[in-house]
Protein backbone atom coordinates (compact mmCIF):
# COMPACT_ATOMS: atom_id res chain seq x y z
CA UNK A 1 0.00 0.00 0.00
CA UNK A 2 0.90 3.66 -0.96
CA UNK A 3 0.15 4.81 2.60
CA UNK A 4 1.96 1.94 4.66
CA UNK A 5 5.28 2.35 2.40
CA UNK A 6 4.45 6.25 2.80
CA UNK A 7 4.88 5.82 6.53
CA UNK A 8 8.10 3.20 6.51
CA UNK A 9 10.48 5.98 5.16
CA UNK A 10 12.23 7.94 7.60
CA UNK A 11 11.92 11.17 6.49
CA UNK A 12 8.28 11.37 5.81
CA UNK A 13 7.98 10.06 9.49
CA UNK A 14 10.18 12.89 10.25
CA UNK A 15 7.94 15.25 8.11
CA UNK A 16 4.95 14.46 9.93
CA UNK A 17 5.85 14.38 13.49
CA UNK A 18 7.51 17.82 12.78
CA UNK A 19 4.73 18.96 10.65
CA UNK A 20 2.11 17.48 13.48
CA UNK A 21 4.10 18.92 16.31
CA UNK A 22 3.71 22.74 14.42
CA UNK A 23 0.66 22.09 13.11
CA UNK A 24 -0.74 22.05 16.45
CA UNK A 25 1.18 25.03 18.15
CA UNK A 26 0.49 27.00 14.51
CA UNK A 27 -3.33 26.70 15.29
CA UNK A 28 -2.90 28.06 18.90
CA UNK A 29 -0.67 31.31 17.94
CA UNK A 30 -3.19 31.82 15.05
CA UNK A 31 -6.12 32.05 17.05
CA UNK A 32 -4.69 35.24 19.11
CA UNK A 33 -2.97 36.43 16.26
CA UNK A 34 -6.01 36.85 14.21
CA UNK A 35 -8.05 37.63 16.43
CA UNK A 36 -5.83 40.21 17.82
CA UNK A 37 -5.78 41.70 14.16
CA UNK A 38 -2.03 40.85 13.78
CA UNK A 39 -2.60 37.99 10.86
CA UNK A 40 0.59 39.24 9.18
CA UNK A 41 2.81 39.01 11.42
CA UNK A 42 3.30 35.65 10.29
CA UNK A 43 4.53 36.14 7.10
CA UNK A 44 6.82 39.18 7.55
CA UNK A 45 8.64 36.91 9.66
CA UNK A 46 8.61 34.01 7.42
CA UNK A 47 10.34 36.14 5.13
CA UNK A 48 12.80 36.95 8.03
CA UNK A 49 13.55 33.53 8.36
CA UNK A 50 14.10 32.68 4.53
CA UNK A 51 16.92 35.85 4.45
CA UNK A 52 18.28 34.51 7.80
CA UNK A 53 18.55 30.70 6.28
CA UNK A 54 20.64 32.28 3.02
CA UNK A 55 23.12 34.62 5.41
CA UNK A 56 23.96 31.68 7.72
CA UNK A 57 24.03 29.46 4.87
CA UNK A 58 26.21 31.82 2.90
CA UNK A 59 28.49 32.84 5.85
CA UNK A 60 29.18 29.20 7.10
CA UNK A 61 27.14 29.77 10.32
CA UNK A 62 25.04 27.42 11.81
CA UNK A 63 21.41 27.96 9.75
CA UNK A 64 19.03 26.64 12.41
CA UNK A 65 20.46 28.64 15.70
CA UNK A 66 21.11 31.76 14.04
CA UNK A 67 17.74 31.86 12.00
CA UNK A 68 16.03 30.95 15.65
CA UNK A 69 17.78 34.28 17.31
CA UNK A 70 17.44 36.64 14.40
CA UNK A 71 13.53 36.13 13.87
CA UNK A 72 13.49 36.11 17.88
CA UNK A 73 14.50 39.00 17.90
CA UNK A 74 13.05 40.70 14.65
CA UNK A 75 9.88 39.41 16.04
CA UNK A 76 9.92 41.88 19.16
CA UNK A 77 10.28 44.97 16.08
CA UNK A 78 7.88 43.26 14.39
CA UNK A 79 5.44 43.31 17.49
CA UNK A 80 6.66 46.48 18.44
CA UNK A 81 6.19 48.04 15.28
CA UNK A 82 2.87 46.59 14.22
CA UNK A 83 1.43 48.42 17.58
CA UNK A 84 1.78 51.68 15.38
CA UNK A 85 -1.00 53.43 12.61
CA UNK A 86 1.38 52.13 9.87
CA UNK A 87 2.39 48.85 11.36
CA UNK A 88 1.11 47.16 8.16
CA UNK A 89 3.53 49.26 6.04
CA UNK A 90 6.51 48.22 8.34
CA UNK A 91 5.63 44.61 8.05
CA UNK A 92 5.93 44.78 4.43
CA UNK A 93 8.77 46.99 4.59
CA UNK A 94 10.14 43.71 6.35
CA UNK A 95 8.80 41.35 4.25
CA UNK A 96 10.53 43.05 0.85
CA UNK A 97 14.00 43.72 2.42
CA UNK A 98 14.12 40.17 3.89
CA UNK A 99 13.62 38.64 0.40
CA UNK A 100 15.69 40.68 -1.27
CA UNK A 101 18.95 40.39 1.52
CA UNK A 102 18.38 36.75 1.15
CA UNK A 103 18.47 36.57 -2.86
CA UNK A 104 21.14 39.23 -2.83
CA UNK A 105 23.29 37.27 -0.27
CA UNK A 106 22.56 33.98 -2.19
CA UNK A 107 23.24 35.30 -5.78
CA UNK A 108 26.84 36.97 -4.82
CA UNK A 109 28.16 33.83 -3.36
CA UNK A 110 29.86 31.67 -5.65
CA UNK A 111 31.03 28.19 -4.79
CA UNK A 112 28.17 27.62 -2.57
CA UNK A 113 25.28 25.76 -3.81
CA UNK A 114 21.80 26.76 -2.67
CA UNK A 115 18.56 25.20 -3.81
CA UNK A 116 16.67 28.52 -3.32
CA UNK A 117 13.39 26.79 -3.96
CA UNK A 118 13.50 24.15 -1.13
CA UNK A 119 13.95 27.76 1.34
CA UNK A 120 11.02 29.60 -0.76
CA UNK A 121 8.83 26.54 -1.28
CA UNK A 122 9.86 23.77 1.32
CA UNK A 123 10.97 20.05 0.68
CA UNK A 124 9.10 17.18 2.71
CA UNK A 125 13.31 15.86 2.52
CA UNK A 126 14.46 18.74 4.55
CA UNK A 127 13.60 17.77 7.71
CA UNK A 128 15.91 15.36 10.18
CA UNK A 129 14.89 13.24 12.77
CA UNK A 130 16.64 16.15 15.54
CA UNK A 131 14.57 18.69 14.37
CA UNK A 132 11.17 16.59 14.54
CA UNK A 133 12.06 15.65 17.94
CA UNK A 134 12.57 19.63 18.74
CA UNK A 135 9.63 20.04 17.10
CA UNK A 136 7.58 17.64 19.50
CA UNK A 137 9.43 19.10 22.39
CA UNK A 138 8.31 22.40 21.31
CA UNK A 139 4.63 21.79 20.85
CA UNK A 140 4.65 20.12 24.21
CA UNK A 141 6.13 23.10 26.05
CA UNK A 142 3.49 25.41 23.49
CA UNK A 143 0.75 23.24 24.72
CA UNK A 144 1.40 23.42 28.58
CA UNK A 145 2.06 26.98 28.41
CA UNK A 146 -1.75 27.45 26.48
CA UNK A 147 -3.70 25.40 28.93
CA UNK A 148 -2.22 26.84 32.14
CA UNK A 149 -2.33 30.34 30.75
CA UNK A 150 -5.38 29.91 28.42
CA UNK A 151 -7.86 32.07 30.81
CA UNK A 152 -5.53 35.23 30.46
CA UNK A 153 -4.74 34.48 27.04
CA UNK A 154 -8.24 34.87 26.43
CA UNK A 155 -8.89 38.06 28.49
CA UNK A 156 -5.83 39.81 26.80
CA UNK A 157 -7.03 38.50 23.37
CA UNK A 158 -10.75 39.99 23.47
CA UNK A 159 -10.47 42.88 25.29
CA UNK A 160 -6.23 44.34 26.25
CA UNK A 161 -7.09 46.83 28.47
CA UNK A 162 -9.16 45.15 30.58
CA UNK A 163 -7.04 42.44 30.81
CA UNK A 164 -4.42 44.88 31.99
CA UNK A 165 -6.36 46.24 34.56
CA UNK A 166 -6.97 42.90 35.64
CA UNK A 167 -2.84 42.62 35.93
CA UNK A 168 -2.73 40.28 33.24
CA UNK A 169 1.05 41.28 31.65
CA UNK A 170 0.17 41.69 28.55
CA UNK A 171 3.91 42.50 27.45
CA UNK A 172 4.79 38.84 28.78
CA UNK A 173 2.51 37.60 26.64
CA UNK A 174 3.52 38.85 23.82
CA UNK A 175 6.79 38.04 23.76
CA UNK A 176 5.65 34.53 24.43
CA UNK A 177 3.43 34.87 21.08
CA UNK A 178 6.67 36.63 19.20
CA UNK A 179 8.84 33.48 20.58
CA UNK A 180 6.23 30.89 19.70
CA UNK A 181 5.92 32.65 16.20
CA UNK A 182 9.39 32.59 15.09
CA UNK A 183 9.77 29.02 16.18
CA UNK A 184 7.15 27.71 14.84
CA UNK A 185 8.47 29.71 11.41
CA UNK A 186 11.97 28.60 11.69
CA UNK A 187 11.23 25.01 11.98
CA UNK A 188 8.25 24.97 10.01
CA UNK A 189 10.23 26.86 7.19
CA UNK A 190 12.34 23.66 5.74
CA UNK A 191 8.61 21.84 5.42
CA UNK A 192 6.57 24.22 4.01
CA UNK A 193 8.98 27.02 2.52
CA UNK A 194 8.93 30.66 4.14
CA UNK A 195 6.72 32.04 1.37
CA UNK A 196 4.13 29.51 3.04
CA UNK A 197 4.63 28.99 6.61
CA UNK A 198 2.43 31.90 7.62
CA UNK A 199 -0.91 30.46 6.21
CA UNK A 200 -0.21 27.48 8.52
CA UNK A 201 -0.73 30.33 11.49
CA UNK A 202 -3.68 31.70 10.12
CA UNK A 203 -5.79 29.34 7.91
CA UNK A 204 -6.97 26.91 10.71
CA UNK A 205 -7.91 30.26 13.11
CA UNK A 206 -9.43 31.77 10.15
CA UNK A 207 -11.54 28.64 9.70
CA UNK A 208 -12.31 27.58 13.65
CA UNK A 209 -13.55 31.32 14.12
CA UNK A 210 -16.41 30.93 11.15
CA UNK A 211 -17.63 27.21 12.31
CA UNK A 212 -18.09 27.91 16.44
CA UNK A 213 -19.07 30.96 18.79
CA UNK A 214 -16.75 30.39 22.22
CA UNK A 215 -12.89 31.18 22.53
CA UNK A 216 -12.18 27.47 24.22
CA UNK A 217 -14.48 25.64 21.08
CA UNK A 218 -12.71 27.97 18.56
CA UNK A 219 -9.01 26.58 19.99
CA UNK A 220 -9.66 22.90 20.00
CA UNK A 221 -11.46 23.13 16.64
CA UNK A 222 -8.32 25.39 15.00
CA UNK A 223 -5.97 22.51 16.45
CA UNK A 224 -8.48 19.65 15.13
CA UNK A 225 -8.40 21.86 11.36
CA UNK A 226 -4.77 22.52 11.78
CA UNK A 227 -3.60 18.72 12.63
CA UNK A 228 -6.62 16.97 9.80
CA UNK A 229 -5.67 19.72 7.00
CA UNK A 230 -1.88 18.91 7.82
CA UNK A 231 -2.04 14.78 7.59
CA UNK A 232 -4.70 15.17 4.23
CA UNK A 233 -2.04 17.47 2.70
CA UNK A 234 1.22 15.71 3.55
CA UNK A 235 -0.21 12.77 2.34
CA UNK A 236 -1.69 14.36 -0.95
CA UNK A 237 1.57 15.61 -1.45
CA UNK A 238 3.46 12.03 -1.07
CA UNK A 239 0.96 10.28 -3.20
CA UNK A 240 1.16 13.02 -5.99
CA UNK A 241 4.13 13.77 -6.43
CA UNK A 242 3.45 17.46 -5.32
CA UNK A 243 5.41 20.33 -2.94
CA UNK A 244 3.96 19.85 0.29
CA UNK A 245 4.27 23.56 1.26
CA UNK A 246 1.68 24.19 -1.28
CA UNK A 247 -0.35 20.58 -0.84
CA UNK A 248 -1.06 21.69 2.64
CA UNK A 249 -1.68 25.30 1.91
CA UNK A 250 -4.51 24.35 -0.71
CA UNK A 251 -6.04 21.67 1.55
CA UNK A 252 -6.22 24.44 4.15
CA UNK A 253 -8.18 26.85 1.71
CA UNK A 254 -10.60 23.76 0.79
CA UNK A 255 -11.37 23.31 4.30
CA UNK A 256 -11.85 27.17 4.86
CA UNK A 257 -14.25 27.51 1.51
CA UNK A 258 -16.31 24.94 2.90
CA UNK A 259 -15.98 26.69 6.52
CA UNK A 260 -17.27 29.69 4.88
CA UNK A 261 -20.04 27.89 2.84
CA UNK A 262 -21.42 25.92 6.22
CA UNK A 263 -21.38 29.56 7.38
CA UNK A 264 -23.83 30.77 5.20
CA UNK A 265 -25.96 27.93 4.84
CA UNK A 266 -26.59 27.24 8.98
CA UNK B 1 -19.04 62.47 56.02
CA UNK B 2 -18.49 59.27 53.77
CA UNK B 3 -15.53 57.83 53.49
CA UNK B 4 -12.93 58.65 50.83
CA UNK B 5 -11.89 56.39 48.35
CA UNK B 6 -9.91 57.97 45.51
CA UNK B 7 -7.97 60.75 45.87
CA UNK B 8 -5.90 62.85 42.90
CA UNK B 9 -3.19 65.14 44.28
CA UNK B 10 -1.69 67.57 41.86
CA UNK B 11 -2.53 64.88 39.45
CA UNK B 12 -0.87 65.76 35.87
CA UNK B 13 -1.30 63.21 32.89
CA UNK B 14 -1.33 63.70 29.19
CA UNK B 15 -0.09 61.59 26.01
CA UNK B 16 3.29 62.02 24.95
CA UNK B 17 4.18 65.98 24.99
CA UNK B 18 0.67 66.82 25.38
CA UNK B 19 -0.26 67.38 29.00
CA UNK B 20 -4.45 67.38 29.51
CA UNK B 21 -4.83 67.71 33.35
CA UNK B 22 -2.67 69.92 35.23
CA UNK B 23 -2.46 69.81 38.82
CA UNK B 24 -5.74 68.29 39.37
CA UNK B 25 -7.01 67.74 43.15
CA UNK B 26 -10.21 65.90 43.91
CA UNK B 27 -11.57 63.08 46.29
CA UNK B 28 -14.39 60.24 45.02
CA UNK B 29 -16.29 59.08 48.09
CA UNK B 30 -17.83 55.48 48.67
CA UNK B 31 -21.00 55.83 47.43
CA UNK B 32 -20.68 58.68 44.66
CA UNK B 33 -21.84 58.78 41.25
CA UNK B 34 -20.22 60.62 39.68
CA UNK B 35 -20.54 61.90 35.97
CA UNK B 36 -17.85 63.00 33.91
CA UNK B 37 -18.36 65.86 31.51
CA UNK B 38 -15.55 67.27 29.25
CA UNK B 39 -15.72 68.37 25.35
CA UNK B 40 -13.68 65.96 23.49
CA UNK B 41 -10.04 65.85 24.08
CA UNK B 42 -10.75 67.18 27.51
CA UNK B 43 -9.13 64.76 29.13
CA UNK B 44 -11.98 62.46 30.45
CA UNK B 45 -10.69 58.93 29.35
CA UNK B 46 -7.16 60.07 30.34
CA UNK B 47 -8.20 60.85 34.18
CA UNK B 48 -9.96 57.45 34.09
CA UNK B 49 -6.95 55.56 32.94
CA UNK B 50 -4.47 57.21 35.15
CA UNK B 51 -6.78 56.29 38.27
CA UNK B 52 -7.05 52.63 37.08
CA UNK B 53 -3.12 52.63 36.48
CA UNK B 54 -3.28 52.40 32.68
CA UNK B 55 -1.33 55.57 31.89
CA UNK B 56 1.20 56.91 34.57
CA UNK B 57 0.56 60.47 35.45
CA UNK B 58 3.43 63.06 34.40
CA UNK B 59 3.20 64.31 38.60
CA UNK B 60 0.89 63.78 41.14
CA UNK B 61 -0.24 61.23 42.93
CA UNK B 62 -3.71 59.02 43.38
CA UNK B 63 -3.94 57.69 46.32
CA UNK B 64 -6.67 54.99 47.40
CA UNK B 65 -8.16 54.37 50.22
CA UNK B 66 -6.18 51.63 52.54
CA UNK B 67 -8.63 48.55 51.89
CA UNK B 68 -9.17 49.39 48.57
CA UNK B 69 -6.60 47.64 45.88
CA UNK B 70 -6.20 48.45 42.25
CA UNK B 71 -7.48 45.04 41.13
CA UNK B 72 -10.80 46.06 42.79
CA UNK B 73 -11.37 48.85 40.49
CA UNK B 74 -14.13 47.31 38.21
CA UNK B 75 -13.54 49.06 34.38
CA UNK B 76 -16.13 49.24 31.68
CA UNK B 77 -14.29 50.60 28.40
CA UNK B 78 -16.48 51.28 25.41
CA UNK B 79 -18.14 48.92 23.52
CA UNK B 80 -17.49 50.04 19.77
CA UNK B 81 -13.67 48.92 20.10
CA UNK B 82 -14.63 45.19 20.42
CA UNK B 83 -14.47 43.18 16.48
CA UNK B 84 -17.99 41.92 15.52
CA UNK B 85 -16.74 38.40 14.47
CA UNK B 86 -14.88 37.57 18.00
CA UNK B 87 -15.78 34.57 19.11
CA UNK B 88 -16.24 34.53 22.69
CA UNK B 89 -19.49 33.39 25.45
CA UNK B 90 -20.82 35.78 28.03
CA UNK B 91 -19.40 33.19 30.29
CA UNK B 92 -15.84 33.36 29.56
CA UNK B 93 -16.00 37.17 29.08
CA UNK B 94 -17.55 37.86 32.31
CA UNK B 95 -15.05 35.57 34.19
CA UNK B 96 -12.50 37.24 33.18
CA UNK B 97 -13.25 40.29 35.67
CA UNK B 98 -12.12 37.19 38.15
CA UNK B 99 -8.27 37.34 37.08
CA UNK B 100 -7.51 40.48 39.42
CA UNK B 101 -8.09 38.12 42.51
CA UNK B 102 -7.11 35.10 41.23
CA UNK B 103 -3.13 35.54 41.57
CA UNK B 104 -0.53 32.63 39.75
CA UNK B 105 -3.65 30.59 39.84
CA UNK B 106 -4.44 29.19 36.34
CA UNK B 107 -7.97 28.26 36.34
CA UNK B 108 -11.17 29.47 37.74
CA UNK B 109 -12.14 28.06 40.81
CA UNK B 110 -15.83 27.14 41.64
CA UNK B 111 -16.15 30.85 44.05
CA UNK B 112 -15.50 32.30 40.39
CA UNK B 113 -17.87 30.45 38.39
CA UNK B 114 -20.26 31.50 41.14
CA UNK B 115 -19.77 34.32 41.29
CA UNK B 116 -19.94 35.20 37.51
CA UNK B 117 -23.29 33.38 37.33
CA UNK B 118 -24.41 35.67 40.21
CA UNK B 119 -23.15 39.12 38.32
CA UNK B 120 -25.57 37.32 35.98
CA UNK B 121 -28.45 37.12 37.61
CA UNK B 122 -27.95 40.46 39.34
CA UNK B 123 -27.96 42.39 36.29
CA UNK B 124 -31.05 39.96 34.48
CA UNK B 125 -28.90 38.31 31.99
CA UNK B 126 -28.31 34.96 33.34
CA UNK B 127 -30.32 33.79 29.86
CA UNK B 128 -27.55 35.34 27.95
CA UNK B 129 -24.99 32.88 29.67
CA UNK B 130 -24.09 30.54 26.81
CA UNK B 131 -24.63 33.19 24.05
CA UNK B 132 -21.61 34.20 21.98
CA UNK B 133 -21.31 38.26 22.42
CA UNK B 134 -20.67 39.27 18.94
CA UNK B 135 -24.25 38.29 18.30
CA UNK B 136 -26.05 40.47 21.02
CA UNK B 137 -27.60 43.75 20.68
CA UNK B 138 -26.15 47.17 21.80
CA UNK B 139 -28.13 47.48 25.36
CA UNK B 140 -27.02 43.41 26.04
CA UNK B 141 -23.55 43.94 25.39
CA UNK B 142 -23.09 46.73 27.19
CA UNK B 143 -24.95 44.62 30.38
CA UNK B 144 -22.53 41.92 29.59
CA UNK B 145 -19.53 44.13 30.04
CA UNK B 146 -21.29 45.80 32.95
CA UNK B 147 -21.43 42.52 34.62
CA UNK B 148 -17.80 41.74 34.27
CA UNK B 149 -16.54 44.88 35.58
CA UNK B 150 -18.84 44.01 38.46
CA UNK B 151 -17.55 40.84 38.67
CA UNK B 152 -13.76 42.53 39.53
CA UNK B 153 -15.57 44.94 41.77
CA UNK B 154 -18.36 44.79 43.96
CA UNK B 155 -17.01 48.65 45.08
CA UNK B 156 -15.68 51.05 42.62
CA UNK B 157 -16.71 50.99 38.98
CA UNK B 158 -15.46 53.13 35.78
CA UNK B 159 -17.72 53.26 33.17
CA UNK B 160 -16.43 55.64 29.86
CA UNK B 161 -19.48 56.36 27.40
CA UNK B 162 -21.86 53.50 28.00
CA UNK B 163 -24.42 55.04 26.63
CA UNK B 164 -22.70 55.50 23.23
CA UNK B 165 -24.34 53.14 20.33
CA UNK B 166 -27.56 52.68 22.39
CA UNK B 167 -31.12 53.74 21.58
CA UNK B 168 -33.06 55.75 23.71
CA UNK B 169 -34.77 52.54 25.79
CA UNK B 170 -32.07 50.32 26.04
CA UNK B 171 -30.37 53.71 27.70
CA UNK B 172 -32.81 54.29 30.00
CA UNK B 173 -32.94 50.96 30.85
CA UNK B 174 -29.02 51.02 31.61
CA UNK B 175 -29.12 53.93 33.63
CA UNK B 176 -31.95 53.12 35.57
CA UNK B 177 -29.55 49.86 36.47
CA UNK B 178 -26.43 52.27 37.45
CA UNK B 179 -29.10 53.89 39.66
CA UNK B 180 -30.29 50.79 41.54
CA UNK B 181 -26.36 49.54 41.93
CA UNK B 182 -25.95 52.53 43.22
CA UNK B 183 -28.78 52.73 45.62
CA UNK B 184 -29.18 49.40 46.64
CA UNK B 185 -25.41 47.81 46.76
CA UNK B 186 -23.85 50.51 47.69
CA UNK B 187 -21.53 50.88 44.59
CA UNK B 188 -19.65 54.03 44.06
CA UNK B 189 -19.69 55.06 40.15
CA UNK B 190 -17.83 56.92 38.05
CA UNK B 191 -19.01 57.62 34.52
CA UNK B 192 -18.15 59.33 31.68
CA UNK B 193 -21.13 61.31 29.39
CA UNK B 194 -20.67 61.45 25.83
CA UNK B 195 -22.90 64.64 25.11
CA UNK B 196 -23.34 67.02 28.30
CA UNK B 197 -27.04 66.58 28.07
CA UNK B 198 -28.93 67.23 31.15
CA UNK B 199 -30.83 63.78 31.24
CA UNK B 200 -26.79 61.97 31.43
CA UNK B 201 -26.11 63.39 34.56
CA UNK B 202 -27.84 60.91 36.14
CA UNK B 203 -25.49 60.95 39.28
CA UNK B 204 -25.49 62.42 42.66
CA UNK B 205 -22.35 64.38 41.03
CA UNK B 206 -20.37 66.10 38.16
CA UNK B 207 -16.62 65.91 37.53
CA UNK B 208 -16.46 68.32 34.75
CA UNK B 209 -13.34 69.08 32.68
CA UNK B 210 -12.33 72.30 30.74
CA UNK B 211 -9.13 73.32 29.40
CA UNK B 212 -6.79 71.62 32.23
CA UNK B 213 -9.03 72.85 34.68
CA UNK B 214 -11.05 70.52 36.90
CA UNK B 215 -14.86 71.17 38.83
CA UNK B 216 -16.65 68.21 41.18
CA UNK B 217 -19.31 69.25 43.11
CA UNK B 218 -23.27 68.20 43.58
CA UNK B 219 -24.98 67.83 40.19
CA UNK B 220 -27.50 70.13 41.31
CA UNK B 221 -24.97 72.97 42.10
CA UNK B 222 -23.46 72.19 38.52
CA UNK B 223 -26.87 72.42 36.84
CA UNK B 224 -26.89 76.61 38.76
CA UNK B 225 -23.99 77.56 37.33
CA UNK B 226 -24.25 75.99 33.57
CA UNK B 227 -27.96 77.80 33.95
CA UNK B 228 -26.15 81.33 35.17
CA UNK B 229 -23.36 80.94 32.14
CA UNK B 230 -26.25 79.77 29.48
Amino acid sequence: MNIAEMLSLGFMQNAFVAGLALALCAALLGVCLVLRRSSMIGDGLSHAGFAAFALATVFGWLPLPFALVAVSLLSFLVLRLSRNRNGDAAIAILSASSLAVGTFAISITRGVNIDINSYLFGSILAVSRAEAISALVFAAVVLVIFVLCFNRIFALTFDERFARTMGVKVGFYEAIFAVICSVIIVLGMRLLGALLISALIIFPALTAIRLVKDFRSTMICAVIVSLLSFVVGLTFSYLLGTPAGSTIVLVDLAVFALACLVRKIC
Amino acid sequence: MAKILIRAKDLCAGYGERIVLKRANFAIAEGDFVCVVGANGAGKSTLIKAILGLIKPKAGAIELAKDLKRSELGYMPQDTQFETDFPASVTEIVRTGALGRMGLRPFYGTAERKAASDCLRMLKIGKLAQRNFAELSGGQRQKVLLARALMASRRVLFLDEPSNNLDYKSKADFYALLKRLNAEEGLTIVMITHDVDVHDLIGNKVLALRDEDLWLGETAKYLEVIHEHC
